[in-house]
């Protein structure tokens, strides 16, 4: 995970995407080849702004290993005002939460290689209240 | 081209099969389906085997070489691939030795899949690798959380409920009771499903399909040879593979699987019918709101009245859209890789009139496999 992690950790850290300057699509997560335009395809890097809405979300009560300590969790699917998607946790209660609710992008834990481990880090969101 | 006919038929028990290795569960459907084709064994050109990731469940890569050699193929030297595309590994096998057929390049071949899984404790984070381990899986998603997220935004665009997901899964226990290759032949009851817990709300455990060890293996041969082998061939009239964005993110609506709705279009133009032909259909009900989506996607109803076909009964076993006779991946079980053979050979058994106790009338039969939450869909279809 470590090496796939870190490559794209300037995208993780911030909402930063990339942009199509030919037909003007933006792209969360970022992409080198749009397609759309493929070979015509001319990729620079945007920034997508912190806030959208919450399109669906999900408790999660069974999660993977390395989640484990957090559950129960909130993920969800944002549609973020500048266009783009983007699959993300939610920092709050899992009753203050609706399809609809108004999310912050911030800056969070996600989680360690165990106790002397990398610390992971990315972006996470909040009800904006 | 030309057509390209089953032979053969040959599923292994589906479930927790702890006293069978992969080996074993392999040549259990082996052997049955070259026993239905009437084979000598000698007469397969090549072998298509369907499998997810043999490489973690087992540590066991390599795996078109290892089938071939305990099918008693290695002796005499038949080429054999393993083919991987998440959980619609078996329908993507089943595709590319239908092309193989097809193409005239081979007269009989075997399309297989195979999975065993219960040798590790991590079955379930090894499923969760059809999805984008960048994208999606590293902000905490799981498979059963992206599903989780379909269904929740279709309960509050569409007003579906906890309880029709249910039906879903009471309806496949029930028609598993008469297959008995199946995981799991006991009914259930929509409170049993209500009351079970949470994985990914709103989703719980009992709209989950298990993951199963087993095995299923098909024999196709070309419509010129088939008549030596059996008086009751069914034909492949089409089978088609899409593929769609991996990570939801990506798709401009969640609730529209358009992979499935590509290939569903392209197979019925290939096999020249409508949807109104097709009398029996094997759904991918890796989750209940899979199966309900697939209703949709297919065409059964239009976007938004999935729900409707569960409370009107339109897709239990003598409705007017059979879905999922064997019991589906919930109750027949989900042995990954074997999953797409798996349902192509409950359309089989179907259209030839072998499916005792949960028989359909039924001329043509659709199977439709997906990878993860609908990257990869396979629509086939079949004709007796």
């Amino acid at each position: 995970m470590l090496p796939r992690f870190w490559r794209k950790i300037r995208y993780r850290y911030n909402l930063i995407g990339t942009e199509c300057t030919n037909c003007g699509k933006k792209f969360y997560p970022p992409r080198n080849l749009c397609p759309e335009c493929r070979r015509k395809s001319r990729i620079a890097e945007v920034e997508l702004g912190e806030t959208g809405t919450v399109v669906s979300y999900t408790v999660i009560h069974d999660s993977s290993e390395s989640y484990k300590l957090q559950k129960p969790y909130v993920v969800a699917l944002i549609k973020l005002d500048s266009g783009p998607s983007v699959i993300s946790q939610i920092v709050c209660n899992p009753d203050d939460i609706e399809i609809g609710t108004r999310v912050r992008a911030i800056f969070r834990k996600y989680g360690e290689d165990g106790e002397e481990g990398i610390i992971y880090y990315g972006t996470k969101f909040e009800p904006v209240i | 081209m030309r057509r390209v006919a089953v032979i053969g038929v040959g599923i292994s028990r589906f479930g927790e099969l702890w006293d069978m290795s992969f080996r074993d569960i392999v040549i259990s459907a082996g052997t049955e389906a070259i026993e239905d084709a009437n084979l000598e064994g000698r007469e397969i050109e090549a072998m298509y085997v369907g499998n997810m990731s043999g490489g973690r469940f087992i540590s066991q890569e390599h795996i078109s070489a290892l089938i071939a050699d305990y099918s008693g193929l290695a002796s005499i030297n038949v080429p054999s691939v393993r083919v991987e595309a998440g959980d619609a590994s078996g329908g993507v096998a089943l595709k590319e030795a239908y092309i193989s057929v097809a193409s005239g390049i081979h007269d009989i071949v075997i399309a297989a899949g195979a999975e065993k899984v219960t040798d590790v404790g991590s079955a379930s984070e090894i499923m969760d690798s059809t999805i984008d381990q960048e994208w999606e899986a590293f902000p905490g998603a799981s498979l059963a959380g992206l599903y989780a997220m379909m269904a929740r935004l279709h309960m509050h665009e569409y007003g579906s409920t906890e309880e029709d997901l249910a039906g879903i899964s009471v309806k496949n226990h029930k028609n598993a009771v008469k297959n008995p290759k199946a995981q799991f032949r006991r009914e259930i009851k929509v409170q049993d499903v209500l009351s079970s817990p949470y994985t990914a709300e709103p989703l719980k455990m009992l709209d989950t399909a298990p993951i199963s060890d087993g095995a299923s293996v098909l024999i196709l041969a070309g419509e010129d040879v088939a008549g030596k082998y059996t008086d009751t061939p069914v034909f492949i009239d089409a089978i088609i593979q899409s593929s769609d964005f991996i990570a939801l993110q990506s798709r401009e609506s969640i609730l529209e699987m358009k992979a499935v709705k590509t290939a569903v279009r392209k197979a019925l133009r290939m096999s020249r019918c409508e949807l109104n032909d097709v009398d029996v259909f094997e759904l991918h009900d890796s989750f209940t709101i899979t199966e309900l989506l697939l209703y949709e996607n297919i065409g059964l109803c239009r976007h938004g009245e999935g729900h409707m076909l569960v409370r009107e009964g339109e897709t239990e076993i003598d409705g007017r859209y059979p879905a999922n006779p064997s019991g589906g991946l919930k109750a027949c079980g989900h042995a990954v890789g074997a999953t797409g053979i798996r349902q192509a050979g409950e359309i089989v058994l179907q259209l030839r009139g072998d499916a005792s106790g949960r028989q359909v009338q039924a001329e043509r039969g659709m199977a439709v496999n997906i990878g993860g939450t609908g990257a990869t869909a396979v629509v086939s279809i079949f004709r007796r």
